[in-house]
């Protein structure tokens, strides 16, 4: 029995095991919360493992010539790298973990719309995931194609492939079926009163991201099948000696894997839009811009895939109009950032952990954004093309964006999640060792991509050596960091003090629950009959 | 937010629909005998465009439910057009 702060005695979501013993009380479980955490458990030790590759090939990069892998390694580290990193965290991510844990506890409802739907979801992520993993360790070599697994080369090298784009195909179907969850949850289970334009800004940017999950993966899937047909049955959709276009493969792929940026970032925003209002106190600046900007960026966002292909050899037209509709996608991405600051403007500001994440968030995911214009520019984009630039710009979005936004909305749930209080001084020592960090590992790739030092090499020119040097050094701080903010995190799930139901003075639905939320989250549905940030 | 509206049509209609749609998959067989030259994916795209809108209409219900639903649907298939026709301006002036 858990004791609420109130005194009032209740059961929490980790002691109704639903009859079930042990681990299967959790692997079969269709509590969305229970289903959220073994995303969060699944994610964190994918990152662990894919960051860990990142070193390996910063450690590689810290010298020119070999250092510490030979290239063939070094290619297959960046492939792995990436595919861990895309498919299995930085996708899932936010809407897997948060999503589940938190989508029906913002709308007042009980669950998801498809609960058994959920948990086979999770199965699916595992099976992708165990395919990815199996063709690193089996056949004829990790793949060593870069994530994007590029045609022809895909279907040409000799490495194990097969394996790795079955498991990115398998992927594609969790990453379906919790978008459509979520969307019909939000269509369908909203409490009573809770009209679109008062629903928390977070289930907005689910539901945005749902649309995208749904319409855009089974793009990704069908091209990911379009390679294996190609690698086992020459049938020559790719390959020139076979009739078939290589950017026909480049279109297809990006199609999906441009979207599913905004499948990356959409979450990420809406977390930083819970947290800046709490911290500030005040009614989020903009509500209804905030909304529009989602389904803006969403919507657009699957218009803009061509600014990955400037130099593959498409037609001038096609250029330019990619260039204009890349332009286009970063006026709402603008708009939040402004209503962010907007709403801090003013506000009785509280600072505490989560808010130097969010505002952490706001600062690298500008740079990460602004870096992103000389990427959508043809004519500067023709320099720095498949440069470190695109490294430092990417790492700055998903990394800065989406990875510091998670460490946001855990460091901000986690008492609600757990029912515990973190270390704050420990907690804040670990950010800014991370900020630090993160700043120095790619800050200077800005500069090396500028001065032509292209990606996926393990050898560079020695004039190259001084920013490399420092770029891991920085990723080694930057490792520094994340240790303690995950030990700090693992060692309050355990023995953190007690946290009170509302730690932070939240306005939405889930902080008018105990911490650990019971099973079904509400004694009795509640009634809304605000807007989700009301602060007086 | 639950909004029911239920909606019930007769078996009748059902059939009717089905037997359209069986004529229009003759037709799209039977039309790949005559040579229409550039013309043949057309027919083949229009009569497949025919069927779904039948079966989105009558068997999906977008006929008789909330009006926001028929407006999702449309706003899906204008993203797959705008990104068909985007795709070709590459292939079209390459």
């Amino acid at each position: 029995m858990t004791i609420e702060t109130t005194g009032k005695v209740y059961k929490s979501f980790f002691e109704e095991k639903g009859g079930k013993k042990g681990i299967f009380a959790w692997i079969f479980s269709t509590d969305h919360k229970r289903i959220g955490l073994l995303y969060f458990y699944s994610i964190i030790t994918f990152f662990v493992t894919g960051a860990t590759l990142g070193l390996l090939m910063k450690l590689e990069l810290i010298a020119p010539g070999e250092t510490i892998v030979k290239a063939q390694t070094y290619n297959s580290l960046f492939t792995v790298h990436g595919v861990i990193m895309i498919f299995l965290v930085v996708i899932p991510g936010i809407p897997a973990v948060f999503g589940n844990f938190l989508l029906p506890l913002q709308i007042g409802a009980e669950d998801v719309a498809f609960p058994r739907l959920n948990l086979f979801s999770w199965w699916i992520y595992v099976a992708g995931a165990v395919l990815v993993l199996l063709s690193l360790f089996t056949g004829t070599g990790a793949p060593d194609t870069g994530w994007t697994f590029y045609a022809p080369y895909s279907f040409k090298t000799s490495t194990n492939m097969l394996p790795a784009v079955l498991g990115a195909f398998i992927l594609g179907f969790s990453s379906i079926l919790t978008g459509l969850n979520f969307i019909v949850t939000i269509h369908r289970m909203r409490a009573p009163g809770m009209t679109w334009f008062r629903m928390p800004l977070f289930p907005w940017t689910l539901y945005g991201t749902g649309w995208i999950q749904l319409l855009a993966t089974p793009v990704i899937g069908i091209t990911l099948l379009m390679v294996v047909g190609e690698r086992l049955f020459n049938i020559g959709f790719f390959d020139p000696a076979l009739g078939g276009d290589p950017i026909l493969y480049q279109h297809l792929f990006w199609i999906y894997s441009h979207p599913a940026v905004y499948i990356m970032i959409l979450p990420a925003m809406g977390v930083i839009s819970e947290i800046i209002p709490t911290f500030a106190r005040k009614t989020i600046f903009g509500y209804k811009a905030i909304v529009l900007s989602t389904l803006a960026i969403a919507f657009v966002g699957y218009f803009v895939w061509g600014h990955h292909m400037f130099t593959s050899g498409m037609s001038g037209t096609a250029l330019f109009t990619f260039s204009i509709l890349t332009f286009l996608v970063a006026i709402p991405s603008a708009i939040k950032v402004f209503n962010w600051v907007s709403t801090l403007h003013k506000g009785s500001i509280y600072p505490s952990l989560p808010f130097f994440w969010a505002i952490s968030f706001i600062f690298v995911f500008m740079i990460g954004g602004l870096s992103g214009l000389v990427l959508g520019s043809l004519a500067t984009d023709v320099h720095v093309h498949d440069t470190h630039f695109v490294v430092a710009h990417f790492h700055y979005i998903v990394f800065g964006g989406t990875g510091f936004a998670f460490f946001a909305a855990i460091h901000y749930w986690f008492p609600k999640i757990y029912g515990r209080m973190y270390n704050m001084t420990i907690g804040k020592i670990g950010w800014i060792i991370v900020f630090l960090g993160f700043n120095t590992l790619y800050g200077p790739m800005f500069y090396l991509g500028i001065k032509g030092m292209p990606r996926r090499y393990f050898d560079y020119l020695k004039e190259y050596t001084d920013f490399n040097v420092i770029s891991s050094v920085g990723a080694m701080i930057l490792i520094t960091g994340m240790v303690i903010v995950i030990v700090n995190l693992i060692y309050a799930g355990f023995k953190g003090e007690k946290a009170v139901a509302n730690p932070w003075g939240g306005s939405t639905l889930e902080w008018t629950v105990p911490s650990p939320p019971p099973l079904e989250n509400f004694e009795k549905i509640p009634e809304v009959t605000t807007g989700p940030y009301t602060y007086s | 937010m639950s909004q029911e509206k239920t909606h019930i049509i007769p078996y009748k209609t059902y059939v009717y629909v089905l037997l359209v749609l069986l004529c229009l998959t003759f037709i799209s067989v039977a039309v790949t005998s005559i040579e229409l030259g550039t013309l043949t994916v057309t027919v083949a795209l229009v009569l497949a465009s025919i069927k779904s809108f039948l079966v989105l209409s009558y068997f999906m219900h977008l006929r008789f439910d909330q009006k926001i639903y028929a407006i999702m649907v449309t706003g899906i298939l204008l993203i797959i057009i705008i990104v068909i026709l985007i795709t070709f301006l590459d292939y079209y002036y390459r």
